[in-house]
């Protein structure tokens, strides 16, 4: 659905996409994992045909943008970073008249809307004006918005960014749904568990480029290990601790407030660590997540 | 279904244009419903107002005014087209730029619109066209309150609805483009700084044969004298044939206002 090779985009001197290459298949969900200022964004707008591309080839639906986009820009919901609903309309009237944007008769809009209204569960709010809603149902609206014209492919830049943790559970669970139905989706997101939830396949960007590709299972078998020990040791003597534990695990990451271990079993690795005669302050045995496969890759944490 | 569209049509107009500004013109009739109804009235009454206070109040002081073709009309009926031409200018420069700025610059409107199959071109037309639509509207009221007056001189007034639709176009296409340019709200304010002197100065409410020659050309350069010069032909029924100039003049507008805007919202919003 979508295939980019050697996609770049330049703002002057700046290069923000630095030469990606990626492919969506049909019925897969797809997400970009990445940093603020990873270029995240500026990938789904050109994407979205409404950025035009400085370097590459993009074609999305077997479509060049730079050629197609009104065609292209029809068959696509997009739900974008800062939603943009229309604040003088009501719920409602947001989804018809977006509708009708697409150029479908007033009927079938109006008919759309009542279902997507249900769907994103806004059906009592239906008639409230958008500044009346919360963040969580404006972003269930901006996601009904963007299915009103029957989209081949949904695009969703940051969807739960700034959104609280409930809100978000329920969100996801729309998405879902969407999934299930074989919705095509691409998601951006720089929140690991949203990568691991939403995504069968991603790729991880920073500063304009992949660093990895695959599955976030793949991911962290790849670049990760099983489980991870968090240890603290109190901010002056992380560092100390770690040269003593140089050769527990199979690896070690030193944070500002923590040293991770890496290990195939984190409890084994406590017990290596208290032979040893250290007494971290807190310590915890985690799965590995998305989060250590950044940091291993880039030596940087996704949320800075 | 397949994951891929047919190659057909592209590039031209067809990235510009999918011929939906209806759809653009339908959102703001849905816009105006919730929208604050005094300020739409008053775009009504004002010109009323002036009419009554001017051309009634004023007019019994000032008598007759005689017309470059020596046709001598009261002043009421001197003014009257003025105004109506100058209700048209204000409607469609309100909504073509305080409105537009307003969601070009924060609530992200166009944005919005663009992500979808519309073009800019349909933004554009369907922008101008509601400005105007509100513009003939205003018009058509007013009109009806000259006839009633006894203002309309001659059969030819009804053409001056058509001719107040042009005025408007020219105006909101010109007031969008130029709109489409501006950055902040500084700048908007130069957009009052213009229309005021235009105002007063174009003919709306004495001929502009009082003024030195360098000033008479620099009024005649400027839209509004070409509008108030038009209205005023066609409600009085003194049409020399220079008259078609003022059409020219708009048509001009019309096409740099729409060529501009359309150019502009694609570098915003597409580029
Ligand atoms: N219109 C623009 N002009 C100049 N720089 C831009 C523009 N848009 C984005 N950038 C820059 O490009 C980089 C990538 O931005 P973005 O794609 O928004 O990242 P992300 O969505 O991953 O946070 C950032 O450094 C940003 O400042
Ligand atoms: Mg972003």
């Amino acid at each position: 659905m979508v295939a980019a090779r050697g996609l770049t985009k330049r703002f002057g001197d700046f290069v923000a996409v630095d030469g990606i290459d990626f492919e969506v298949a049909p019925g897969e969900s797809f997400g970009l994992l990445g940093p603020n200022g990873a270029g995240k964004s500026t990938t789904m707008r050109m994407v979205g045909a409404v950025s035009a591309r400085s370097g590459g080839d993009l074609t999305v639906l077997g479509l060049d943008p730079d050629d197609h986009g009104p065609r292209i820009r029809a068959q696509l919901g997009v739900v974008p970073q800062e939603d943009n609903l229309d604040g003088e309309l009501t719920a409602r009237g947001n989804l018809v008249t977006y509708g009708r944007y697409f150029g479908i008769p007033r009927s079938v809009c109006a008919q759309r809307a009542t279902e997507l209204l249900e769907f994103a569960q806004l059906s009592e709010r239906a008639d409230a004006k958008v500044d009346e809603l919360s963040g969580g149902m404006k972003r269930r609206l901006t996601i009904a918005r963007a299915l009103v014209n029957e989209p081949r492919l949904l695009m969703l830049d940051e969807p739960t960014t700034g959104l609280d943790p409930q809100a978000r559970h329920i969100l996801w669970d729309r998405l879902f749904r969407l999934k299930e139905q074989g919705t095509t989706l691409v998601v951006t997101t720089h929140f690991m568990d949203e990568a691991e939830q939403l995504c069968e396949r991603l790729v991880v960007v920073d500063h304009g480029q992949i660093m990895a590709e695959g599955s976030p299972a793949e991911l962290i078998r790849r670049y990760s290990s099983r489980e991870v020990a968090e240890l603290r040791f109190g901010t002056d003597r992380n560092e100390a601790a770690a040269r003593v534990l140089a050769e527990v695990g199979d690896r070690l990451e030193i944070l500002p407030d923590r040293v991770l271990v890496y290990a195939s079993d984190g409890e084994a690795i406590l017990e290596q660590v208290a032979a040893r005669g250290l007494r971290p302050t807190t310590s915890l045995v985690r799965r590995s997540s998305l989060e250590d496969v950044f940091l291993r890759l880039t030596g940087r944490s996704l949320i800075e | 279904m397949s994951d891929v569209l047919a190659p057909g049509r592209s590039g031209g107009v067809s990235a510009l244009y999918a011929g939906n500004a209806r759809a653009v013109v339908a959102r703001n009739l849905a816009a105006t419903k919730t929208s604050n109804w005094t300020v739409v009235l008053s775009g009504f009454f004002e010109p009323v107002f002036y009419l009554f206070a001017m051309g009634v109040g004023l007019g019994t002081y000032v008598g007759d005014v005689t017309l470059p073709s020596g046709l001598h009309v009261e002043y009421a009926a001197y003014i009257a087209p003025g105004l109506l031409a100058v209700s048209a200018m204000n409607g469609a420069v309100y909504d073509s730029t305080w409105n537009v700025f307003f969601k070009m610059r924060f609530a992200r409107l166009y944005e919005a619109m663009l992500a979808t199959s519309l073009g800019p071109l349909d933004v554009a037309f369907g922008e101008i066209s509601y400005a105007l639509l509100r513009g003939a509207v205003y018009a058509t009221g007013f009109l009806t309150v000259m006839q009633v007056m006894g203002l309309n001189l001659s059969w030819t007034a009804v053409l001056a609805l058509p001719a107040v639709v042009l005025v408007a176009f020219g105006f909101a296409s010109f007031g969008m483009a130029i709109t489409s340019l501006m950055k902040t709200f500084q700048q908007m304010d130069w957009i009052n700084i213009v229309l005021l002197p235009m105002f007063l100065l174009s003919a709306t409410f004495f001929p502009i044969s009082v003024y030195p020659a360098p000033l008479q050309w620099l009024i005649q350069a400027m839209p509004l004298w070409h509008a108030v010069e038009l209205v005023r032909g066609l409600t009085t029924g003194d049409l020399p044939p220079s008259t078609w100039w003022h059409v020219v003049y708009f048509v001009a507008m019309i096409g740099i206002g729409l060529t501009v805007t359309t150019r502009r919202l694609r570098a915003l919003f597409l580029a």
